[in-house]
């Protein structure tokens, strides 16, 4: 094992940016303008760069944080889930007044909690990660001070996000108790040379740290918190929360349970076949009742925690790249979904209603084009990106036997283009209510609308031309499970 | 039982009966100090030059009333002064003070002048004053009016406001001494240099004793840090309430705060018992004479200075004290990289 | 055995103090109980020859931390939790969801007692008593494995502590208009 700093280039990166943002902060006189954005910009795109020159090496630095291509695929994501919400930002922060230099700052940490907590191979790192990325998360969350809305559901998610990492420190401490270490390798090699049946205490370990995970992944019955939180928290928060948050929390879910924990499969297997499967369930038909669009998407992305489940419990290789698929397809599709939402918000309206959205078509049609192929992702059509990352995702289940999951995740898909179709029929066939303010033209930034292209771009790239990006995951989990 | 055991004892009861008088003392001592700097007598009538004045004190304490309000919670309202005045002895217990000794002869092996040796010590002293303002908070709560609540208040404030100072002090010496125990601190600064000028941690920290010296007042809320009972705003404060030897608990962990800070600040920054003329066997009496010196700079102080601000204080502590804590760690953790330990 | 009875005693301490902490009304009390289960830990730490451990426990948790709650629950002067509230919401509900909490509840204590009582013989599996490190005694000990083998976590702690802070400021300051 080479000892050297390299593997936490990409991570470095992000950190220093997010430092760069709070020192030009501090600089900054009251009233004055500061283009605090390109810094993060350009922070993440040297944090893609070093990820794009770390890949295939292998590096491992001071012992915990792996610049494996698993890590580092999972890294690009985030980066790529990183651009968008910033370049979403600037619209959103002037119109509400947000403190920029704290906005950034906390986005930016928030980014490099989820590159650690994608690299780390340590549980207490892990954790760390997870709670630097919460933090920052809870806080953007609240950042509208002057909503009661985003107040409570900054105020939920943090309390039930304290709750969840106890569950998980909890299950760190009964890892460690049963094998004295915290690292994944030693521990995995200790379970792994000695056979369990259904000790106690190794189910709890698994048992809470599954919590944990489930917690942060919004997987049902741990979800109550996504939807308060994700209608309060201003769209571009959302969209970079149900992304990054999640894309973060599999990554380390996957490495915890399949590399560490792996031989212990007979425990944690049907706890996620349950969880899969109560997830995508509820979540699409509690969806198909809701009338608030970022209510919607928001157990729309429960929903799509389940067919993630579902990658996991397969627990095969072609499950794993799957897994790796959809967050970037679902990352991309999500973040460029509310990022539309961000730009449609207006000073006095959140315009967030189903019936809002009546008569998008007429009055910007490329925003209502744009949203549509959004949904229509998330949905599962072809030739998007997020029918290939389904298809890939019952592939695997079907190969693991799961025929079951796969025929519950496909019916379940069925329905929830339901309510995709409901919003893309809003948009195009449905004049605006009379009694109603029609929906005012609103103005798109250049850096929000090269955004939006280029997520519009990879969704199309992801749906017709996948080939290359399932290599690059295949291989990613080939090398290190 | 050991003779080492008697001996401990001994000391146990030592200090212990040195605290209670020290409080007695140190009333009688600020009263004729104050009216020294007033150009007063002071009290004068019990006694020769009054000095069983604080017998007199006691005596009235004890045949007082003990009142509490009807509203008041009654388990808090008297575990609060308890809580005070334990914590207030209970730290003295690892301080030490004077040189290992065999009570001339008397041991086989010699033992430290202290309650008990601790290798922590220093955190140990840390954490029984942090302690001690539970006394002050719950009395401050418990008490169920206005004027103890705002003092109670005010009271964590300030107390959490300069722990940190304090604690940033404290580290600048224990990097100097390379330990916890105060046992080691203090025999780390036996010597001279050039034979003239003591090796106390005084001459190389003195931002740092500075530091700790402002600090230990405004945890001691002593003058002119006392917001938590300060008269014309909030009658007595937190023990507004109190009356009798209830009152006569807070009155006395005061005091022996004070003696305790200063006993510390002497083995920390003015070298403990290291003193010359004297043999090691007496260092005790330099022990006294630096504490009492101490002491006295408190009383001195209290009645030469007015009353700050309540935000001035605050201000004062998060922006000017701390920031010069922080940076006095930094340079000393420097200086013992380059020069070595 | 004089360590085994401490350790019942310092155990139960932390245990009933900490049930008893979200059986008060009186939130005040339940930040005075909290004190005492931490003190009960601090005295488990120095029965594992931890004395620094035990020592920082009382002076961060005990002595700062929840000089803050106090302060906090004194500033905002919050009352005795009544019962009024609990009982405007539905009687089925409030039944049916204290009853559902307390099963829950036995069954925790149910899990806790077995995964303990396997946990005896896990200890045999992999000898973790026998092969664990010396036991953590000097402050130099504790300094020297920070900076080295937990460097990293150490710098990622300084990151999380400096997350909440800007978190603080942000969603408690005061405009200045």
């Amino acid at each position: 094992m080479l000892f050297s700093m390299n593997a936490i280039v990409p991570l470095a990166c992000v950190t220093a940016a997010a430092l760069a943002a709070m020192v030009a902060e501090a600089f900054r006189t009251p009233g004055e303008r500061m283009p605090i954005a390109p810094l993060g910009l350009i922070g993440l795109v040297a944090a893609g760069i070093a990820t794009v020159l770390l890949w295939g090496h292998g590096y491992v630095s001071f012992n915990v944080v792996a610049g494996d291509d698993f890590g580092l695929f999972v890294t690009g994501v985030l980066v790529v889930i990183g651009l968008l919400t910033i370049a979403f930002s600037p619209a959103t922060i002037e119109r509400e007044q947000l403190p920029a230099g704290e906005y950034y700052a906390l986005t930016l940490f928030a980014i490099a909690g989820m590159i650690l907590m994608a690299q780390a191979t340590d549980l207490l790192v892990i954790f760390l990660a997870l709670e630097v990325l919460s933090l920052s998360v809870y806080v953007l969350t609240g950042i509208r001070r002057d909503s009661r809305a985003a107040s409570e559901a900054s105020f939920k998610y943090f309390l039930l996000g304290a709750f969840s990492s106890a569950f998980f420190l909890y299950g760190i401490a009964l890892t460690y108790a049963l094998t004295g270490s915290t690292h994944l390798d030693r521990v995995g090699q200790l379970i792994a040379g000695h056979t369990f049946g259904s000790g106690a205490m190794e189910t709890f370990a698994v048992g809470l740290l599954a919590v944990g995970f489930a917690f942060k992944v919004s997987a049902v019955p741990f979800h109550m918190w996504a939807p308060d939180a994700y209608e309060g928290a201003p769209p571009v928060v959302t969209g970079f929360m149900a992304t990054g948050v999640k894309a973060a929390a599999f990554a380390a879910f996957v490495r915890v349970f399949m590399s560490a924990f792996g031989p212990l499969s007979a425990i944690w297997v049907p706890v996620l076949w349950g969880l899969a499967v109560a997830t995508m369930i509820l979540g699409t038909v509690v969806g198909v009742m809701q009338t608030n669009v970022k209510r919607l998407l928001a157990y729309s992305s429960i929903a799509h925690a389940g067919y993630l489940l579902v990658g996991m419990v397969s627990a095969n290789a072609v499950g794993r790249a799957a897994v790796l698929f959809y967050l970037l397809a679902y990352g991309v599709t999500n973040v460029g979904a509310f990022g539309v939402l961000a730009l449609l918000e207006s000073k006095d309206r959140p315009n967030d209603e189903l019936r809002d959205l009546a008569g998008l078509w007429n009055v910007r049609p490329g925003l209502a084009a744009l949203m549509t192929v959004f949904l229509l992702s998330l949905g599962g059509f072809p030739p998007l990106a997020g029918f290939i990352g389904k298809w890939f995702i019952f592939t695997a289940a079907i190969q693991s036997g799961y025929y079951g999951l796969a025929i519950i995740g496909v019916l379940t898909s069925v329905v929830s283009v339901f309510f995709y179709l409901r919003i893309v029929v809003m948009m195009y066939m449905t004049e605006p209510e009379p009694g109603r303010a029609p929906l005012s033209a609103p103005i798109v930034p250049r850096l929000a609308g090269a955004a939006l292209g280029l997520a519009t771009i990879v969704v199309f790239y992801l749906g017709i031309l996948p080939t290359q990006l399932i290599d690059l995951a295949t291989q990613s989990v080939a090398r290190i499970f | 039982m050991s003779p080492t055991l008697i001996a401990q004892i001994v000391i146990l009861l030592f200090v212990f009966f040195m605290l209670l008088n020290s409080a007695a003392i140190m009333v009688y001592v600020e009263r004729k100090v104050a009216a020294l700097l007033q150009q007063r007598f002071g009290p004068y009538l019990t006694g020769p030059h009054g000095l069983l004045q604080p017998l007199a004190d006691v005596i009235k304490l004890m045949f007082k009333e003990e009142l509490r309000p009807k509203a008041a919670d009654a388990f808090l309202f008297t575990l609060a002064p308890v809580i005070s005045v334990t914590a207030a002895f209970a730290a003295f217990a690892v301080v030490p003070f004077g040189a290992s000794t065999t009570f001339f002869g008397l041991l086989d092996h010699p033992i430290p002048l202290q309650v008990a040796d601790v290798n922590v010590a220093v955190l140990v002293i840390f954490a029984i004053t942090s302690m001690g303002v539970y006394g002050i908070v719950l009395s401050g709560w418990s008490s169920n009016s206005k004027y103890a609540l705002l003092g109670g208040l005010r009271s964590s404030a300030q107390m959490i406001s300069y722990e940190l100072s304090y604690g940033m002090a404290l580290g600048a010496v224990l990097l100097l001494g390379n330990s916890l125990s105060l046992t080691e601190l203090v025999n780390g600064q036996a010597g001279y240099w050039f034979h003239v000028i003591p090796r106390w941690f005084v001459f190389l920290q003195p931002v740092g004793f500075v530091i700790f010296m402002i600090a230990g007042i405004a945890e001691t809320n002593r003058a002119p840090f006392d917001f938590p009972e300060a008269e014309q705003e909030l009658v007595a404060g937190y023990h507004t309430e109190y009356s009798s030897m209830r009152f006569a608990m807070f009155f006395m962990a005061e005091y022996i705060n004070m003696v305790t800070v200063s006993a510390v600040a002497t083995d920390l920054f003015l070298g403990g018992w290291h003193g010359p003329f004297l043999p090691a066997s007496l260092g005790w009496i330099w022990f006294l004479v630096k504490v009492g010196a101490l002491l006295f700079f408190y009383v001195w102080m209290r009645w030469t200075l007015p009353r700050y601000r309540y935000d001035q204080l605050m201000s004062f502590g998060w922006k000017v004290l701390l920031p010069i804590a922080a940076l006095n760690l930094l340079v000393t953790a420097a200086g013992v990289i380059y020069f070595g330990a | 055995m004089p360590d085994q009875i401490l350790f019942y005693l310092l155990g139960g301490l932390a245990v009933v103090a900490s049930v008893l902490v979200i059986g008060q009304r009186n939130p005040i009390h339940s930040v005075l109980l909290l004190i005492a289960s931490f003190a009960g830990l601090s005295g488990l730490y120095v029965l594992l020859q931890a004395p620094f451990v035990a020592v920082i426990q009382i002076i961060i948790y005990a002595g700062a931390i929840m000089v803050l709650f106090l302060f906090v629950v004194m500033l905002l002067n919050v009352g005795r939790e009544d019962t009024d509230v609990d009982e405007q919401s539905p009687v089925f509900v409030h039944r049916v969801s204290m009853r559902v909490g307390a099963l829950l509840a036995g069954l925790l204590v149910v899990e806790l007692v077995w995964a303990l009582a396997s946990a005896g013989t896990l200890g045999g599996v992999f000898g973790p008593m026998s092969q664990a490190p010396p036991a953590v005694t000097s402050v130099r000990t504790i300094g020297h494995a920070l900076f080295t083998d937990y460097a990293f976590a150490f710098e990622v702690t300084s990151i999380l502590i400096l997350v909440a802070m800007v978190g603080a400021v942000v969603l408690a300051r005061r405009e200045a208009k």
